[in-house]
């Protein structure tokens, strides 16, 4: 893993040095991934929704909203198509469709990343304590992922938010709280591995504590799993989020999200199309990159050359 | 053989156990009034109160309560606090409908899923390939909901085409048909939307074991007989590739159930999906807790049948 600290150009001398070529596992990760042109593009989209949204959040903090502002009734102008004045049409109350999308993109990119935060974080440590302790832990932490994996996720996702009430925080943390099973059966199986590992077992016997060999050896070596499951994790939660909206019980109006634009929109179906189509092409587009930025790292990951 | 489907059975009876106790906890530990009509509803009396707290035994402690529902449920006696139906009878008349719909959904998963993965994997590393796996991550991304108002604003507004439910209502059929006819159509649409995320999962799945056994002996020999490579392939190659697909359905059927949901609430379809939507709405704890329990026992019923289906089909697996 500790790549070429000693290069074959580096100068013989006992103090080996670090030359341009040497390249650490990231870097060689990085540079697979940029070179797939399908990475750069989705890399690209990804990086132009989270300025857009921290663009829409920066400016509405400021009282400056564009092109409307997105809570605006205006009921002379309800059900425009797309013009040139709202380029993206208004709503049934005259509101402007890409203001709302736009102050829309930073929920879904918020849910998505808290949710996965959560989930990765419960699934990470549960994965850990089964995959590196083994024996009697392994098996009751993983018949218990086994038991949740027969859940249908979203049943349970559906009735606690409707109990609890669908706010911003409960969805976040329901989303989380149930999609950790995944992350948690990778995670064991990577540490099932690394655990047997050279550097692990030298660490052992030079005495290191659990906590050390799991977090400075095994931890960092597991990275790139754990971050492709991560990325392909986010457009998961944000296609949840807008399939509770869609219910009616997604993050609640007047806050404007890319899934409630549509469940407001689909009464006026057959009027109004636009409602309908731009804020799911959103998600799509968010989703589809995401996805495929999680692909390419996986590949970047996992080629050998 | 015999032993095997005795403990599996004996695991999902085990697992349905925690299973209901984790549902039960869920539904009744999560703050929120318990009563259809909400907790402050000055027009409810304290006696009416009072007499549905003994009815559902709301008045007991949480452990007896989870008793009582336990024993409701298998005697047929637990009922909906809707309607006051038995729970079992609404969901099992709701279940064909849900049955039907993710079966053919699962076909249509199968076909495509297969085209997709026996030709990316037979053009490995060309355009069909990037090809497919683009595809595969388009459908995945693909928002259910979304594509589903698509689909009903283009047949319904362009074609005049009805889509919901599961029959065109106020139309007389000229015979039976048609009406059969009728309803394949109203059930094709939303199991076609339902099977893209299983397409994708399929093909993906089956392009790695496609590849893997491509590169083995008795493909080269077959090639060397001089057989049609579609013989090859989907006779030879397709044949030792199939248990990962049979595994794909256990893990399919919870996706599955879970996007019934949303796309039989669209659709208007009249399955348990809908009726699970129904219930969350009308604050129905006796069927949400029903309807969990028999859908995790539907799923592990799925998990053992993919799994004598793996062992039927490769006679080198023994299930022990």
């Amino acid at each position: 893993m500790t790549t070429s600290t000693l290069s074959p150009i580096s100068p013989s001398s006992t103090i080996p040095t670090l030359s341009l070529e040497a390249e650490t596992p990231a870097q060689r990760i990085l540079r697979r991934f940029w070179a797939q042109p399908v990475a750069r593009i989705a890399t690209i989209v990804i990086l132009f929704f989270i300025l857009i949204s921290g663009g829409t959040a920066l400016l509405s903090s400021l009282h400056l909203n564009w092109p409307c502002e997105p809570n605006q009734t205006n009921l002379e102008q309800k059900l425009v198509p797309p013009s040139t004045q709202h380029w993206l049409g208004t709503d049934n109350l005259g509101r402007d469709v890409l203001s709302r999308m736009l102050h829309g993109a930073t929920i879904s990119l918020t849910v998505g990343l808290i949710a996965v935060v959560v989930s990765l974080g419960i699934g990470v440590i549960v994965g850990a304590i089964a995959g590196y302790f083994g024996g009697l832990t392994d098996q009751i932490l993983m018949r218990s992922v086994d038991a949740l994996l027969c859940f249908p996720t979203f049943f349970i996702i559906l009735s606690v938010v409707a109990i609890l009430g669908p706010s911003l925080v409960n969805i976040v943390l329901v989303i989380g709280l149930v999609s950790w099973t995944g992350a948690a059966r990778l995670v064991r199986g990577e540490f099932l591995t690394l655990r047997e590992t050279e550097y692990v077992k030298g660490a052992r016997v030079l005495g290191q504590n659990s906590w050390h060999i799991i977090t400075r050896h095994i931890l960092p070596n597991a990275a790139a799993p754990i971050l492709v499951t991560a990325i392909v994790s986010i457009p998961d939660a944000i296609l949840t989020e807008a399939s509770l909206s869609i219910l009616g019980f997604g993050v609640q109006p007047p806050q404007a999200t890319w899934g409630n634009i549509i469940a407001d929109g689909k009464t006026y179906l057959l009027e109004a199309w636009w409602l309908i189509l731009f804020p799911g092409l959103a998600i799509l587009i968010a989703t589809l990159s995401l996805y495929l930025a999680g692909d390419a790292l996986r590949e970047a990951a996992e080629s050998r050359n | 053989m015999t032993s095997f489907i005795l403990r599996r059975l004996a695991l999902s009876v085990v697992l349905l156990f925690i299973i209901s106790i984790i549902s039960f906890f869920i539904v009744t530990l999560t703050p929120g009034s318990p009563y259809p009509w909400g907790d402050l509803n000055p027009k409810i009396s304290k006696e009416v109160k009072e007499n549905f707290r003994k009815k559902f035994h709301l008045d007991r402690p949480l452990p007896e309560q989870y008793a009582f529902i336990m024993r409701d449920l298998f005697t047929g006696n637990l009922r909906s606090i809707k309607d006051d139906r038995p729970v079992m009878s609404r969901i099992l008349e709701r279940f064909p409908a849900t049955l039907s719909l993710n079966f053919t959904s699962i076909l249509i998963s199968l076909a495509f899923g297969t085209l997709l993965g026996v030709t990316a994997a037979r053009y490995a590393g060309r355009w069909q390939d990037v090809f497919g796996s683009l595809t595969a991550i388009f459908f995945i991304a693909l928002p259910g909901f979304w594509i589903s108002y698509l689909i009903a604003i283009l047949l319904v507004k362009e074609f005049h085409v009805p889509i919901l439910g599961t029959q065109s209502y106020g139309i007389e059929f000229p015979n039976a048909g048609a009406a059969i006819l009728d309803r394949l159509w109203h059930l094709l649409v939303p199991a076609t939307v339902l099977a893209l995320g299983g397409i994708a999962v399929q093909s993906r799945y089956l392009r790695a074991t496609m590849i893997e056994s491509l590169r083995e002996d008795y493909i080269r020999t077959a090639r060397a007989k001089g057989l049609a490579e579609e013989i090859v392939l989907y006779k030879h190659a397709f044949r030792n590739s199939v248990r990962p697909i049979l595994a794909g359905i256990g893990m399919l059927l919870p996706a599955m159930i879970s996007g019934s949901v949303v796309i039989e609430t669209i659709f208007a379809y009249p399955g348990i999906g809908r009726l699970s939507y129904e219930a969350v709405l009308e604050r129905d704890y006796p069927t949400l807790v029903a309807m969990n329990f028999f859908v995790a026992a539907l799923i592990l019923l799925g998990n053992l049948i993919s799994d004598l289906l793996y062992a039927a089909v490769d006679p080198r697996i023994r299930l022990e």
